[in-house]
């Protein structure tokens, strides 16, 4: 029973649409996401004043002035200037230093790591998946900041001391997203083909796994940002984080900021506007990059 | 044929009797039992966990407040505080003591105050408790109705409104926020919330009066997540067919609004709501600091900064024990919301 049409009735020419490339992830973004868009130039701009702070900062951010001290916000300080006479807008602009520091450093290295982690859990399975997602849930029973805390009282104090506290507590989090992910992936056919052939596990996690749960892994690492600033901001805030005098938003509303909070409310206001605005775009940008990359991912 | 109707009538005689009465009950009941028996290893777990990360920490507390104090100790009265403290024991022996000591609900004492430590647990927690209950009530009073508004009224202003409030609510700093209602309060009404806690049954006023303020600036975050919880489910669950089939019956809007749709889009918020709950109760340490509160968060940096082992360790048991704790309530209250989940 001939069904479907022979080779010889194929020759019906078509007319064929100029077909156009689908336009690139950058500029379907562009499009469909302004708000999204506005935030990431938000983030460059940070980047880029952060990088060229001491051509941008109008002071040094340590010198102290003790003849200018708490200065309202004018012509000479826009943001007014601190107990130590320092002026507020250079500390905010070298502190985005502190805080992208930290940002990306905690957010890339706990994401990764706990990426790592995740994926072997789910290609190993059986007991070393067991033991690591019992331990995943133990490490998620305490809230993130508590965390963070115990792991400074335990590495100590100091910029790179935070990154990797901050980085070590998202690492649970990204272990049981990546996780989740990674088992899927485990289940397709081109996995069992790399099984099939041999692969060694470190090809399997990396070659196979790992471009399949990218979606995830940076849906996840975008989310991490504005939370690491904002732990990063409350640590420091705590005095468990950056260290005096390194201008950092957090320690900038410690001590001084609130002891004198009625005589020179700038001082209180616009590190915190720092720390909010620059959540705010890591934020927005993170939720217009799960839409663009996967919108069943939404929450 | 009339299809559907008969197949719906087979099938309720070939299974009457599931799903009802005895058979739910042994099988809820089921259910807890083995969550219960899951709960228990995820605890030792913890306490062990504690534990080691304890003893890594450099510096115990007969260094701190012996050595540090600048005055020439001698080593034998290093061993001797050590050895009263019980430090001087194998860790399996610590362990053990710590372990045996909590079954018989005696959590130790303090070792820098020489307090039980479950008293001084008790002191802070009426207080980080109260503050955990109020904001989750602002949280739960603003999240519900906002992201129903929000779902309702897609796309339209009334969204995007809602949308930016709770944007920023996830970006502002609760600690900041808490810096910014003190300065309105002193520079508007020149008033300064108290500063030391009175229990709400001795005087209401001055307790709440105190703990409104960090109540709200907590509670405008978590109502945050809350809103984007509830816009999302709900918003879902309005695209499903039996939102539709409502519709078709003529059904009044605001009946299948409330009785078909907010119903099943609440489980997801009541996690959200469920699970902040519970990290609140030791995750305030922050705004605790600006609001001068002396709560559980207070006393973890405390005890940390003074390497009170006994102390530190029964306050991340119990921050642990009580977001389990939360995590097993919530699982429940999903099992008697929804008959759909089974409980095997």
């Amino acid at each position: 029973m001939a069904s479907g049409p022979s080779a010889d009735a194929v020759p019906t020419v078509m007319a064929v649409p100029a077909i156009r490339p689908r336009p690139g992830l950058a500029v379907r973004f562009l499009r469909r996401h302004p708000v999204g868009t506005a935030a990431a130039a938000f983030i460059a701009a940070m980047v880029l004043a952060a990088t060229f702070a001491p051509t941008v900062a109008p002071y040094d951010p340590l010198t102290t002035d003790y003849g200018g001290m708490f200065r309202p916000p004018g012509r000479d300080h826009w943001f007014g200037s601190d107990a130590f006479g320092r002026d507020v807008f250079s500390r905010i602009l070298y502190g985005a230093r502190t805080a992208l520091l930290v940002g990306f450093g905690a957010s890339v290295v706990g994401a990764t790591a706990g990426a790592v982690i995740g994926m072997a859990s789910a290609h190993f399975g059986g007991i070393v998946d067991l033991v690591t997602q019992r331990l995943v849930d133990v490490l998620l029973s305490f809230p993130l900041i508590v965390v963070a805390m115990a792991i400074v009282a335990v590495i100590g104090v100091g910029t790179d001391k935070l990154v990797l506290a901050i980085a070590l507590s998202f690492l649970p989090r990204a272990a049981r997203v990546v996780r989740s992910s990674a088992l899927a992936v485990r289940e397709t056919v081109y996995l069992e083909a790399a099984r099939a052939m041999g692969c060694s596990h470190a090809r399997i996690i990396f070659r196979h796994m790992a471009p399949n749960v990218m979606a995830p892994y940076l849906v996840m690492l975008t989310s991490f940002l504005g939370q690491a600033i904002l732990l990063e901001a409350s640590l420091s805030f705590l005095g468990l984080g950056v260290s005096e005098p390194t201008p950092a938003w957090g320690l900038m509303l410690r001590g001084a900021a609130v002891d004198f909070l009625q005589r020179a409310p700038w001082m209180a206001v616009f590190p915190g506007l720092a720390i909010s605005a620059a959540v705010l775009a890591f934020n927005v940008f993170g939720d217009a990059l799960r839409d663009a990359l996967d919108p069943k991912l939404r929450v | 044929m009339g299809a559907p109707h008969a197949v719906g009538e087979a099938a309720s005689c070939l299974f009457p009797p599931l799903r009802s009465g005895r058979w739910v009950a042994r099988a809820v009941s089921r259910y807890i039992l083995s969550r219960l028996l899951l709960i228990l290893p995820t605890l030792l777990a913890v306490a062990v966990l504690i534990f080691l990360l304890l003893r890594v920490v450099p510096g115990d507390i007969v260094e701190l407040r012996l050595v540090l104090g600048g005055s020439y100790v001698t080593p034998e009265v290093i061993a001797a505080e050590r050895a009263r403290l019980g430090l001087d024991a194998p860790l399996w022996e610590q362990f053990l003591t710590w372990m045996l000591g909590i079954f018989r609900l005696d959590l130790g004492r303090s070792m820098w105050s020489g307090e039980p430590v479950a008293r001084e647990i008790g002191l802070r927690l009426q207080l980080s408790l109260q503050l955990a209950l109020m904001a989750t009530l602002f949280a739960t009073a603003a999240a519900i109705p906002l992201g129903v508004l929000a779902a309702v009224f897609r796309g339209r202003w009334v969204d995007h409104l809602v949308q930016v409030i709770s944007v920023a609510g996830l970006a502002v700093p609760s600690f900041w926020l808490g810096i910014l209602m003190i300065l309105f309060l002193l520079s508007v009404f020149q008033y300064l919330p108290p500063l030391t806690f009175t229990p709400l049954w001795v005087d209401p006023k001055a307790n709440l009066a105190q703990l409104i303020w960090p109540a709200l600036a907590v509670g405008y975050r978590y109502s945050a997540v809350a809103t984007r919880m509830t816009r999302s489910a709900l918003l879902e669950v309005l695209g499903e067919d039996y939102v539709r089939t409502a519709w078709a019956k003529g059904l009044a809007g605001m009946v299948i609004l409330r009785k078909h749709a907010l119903r099943n889009a609440l489980m997801p918020v009541v996690t959200v709501i469920g699970l902040e709950f519970a990290f609140l109760i030791g995750g305030l340490v922050v705004t605790e600091q600006v609001f001068n509160l002396n709560g559980i968060g207070k006393l973890i940096v405390d005890a940390i900064g003074q390497r009170d082992y006994t102390l530190i360790q029964g306050l991340l048991l119990l921050v642990a024990s009580g977001y389990i704790l939360v995590n097993f309530l919530v699982d429940l209250i999903y099992a008697w919301i929804d008959p759909r989940i089974s409980y095997r």
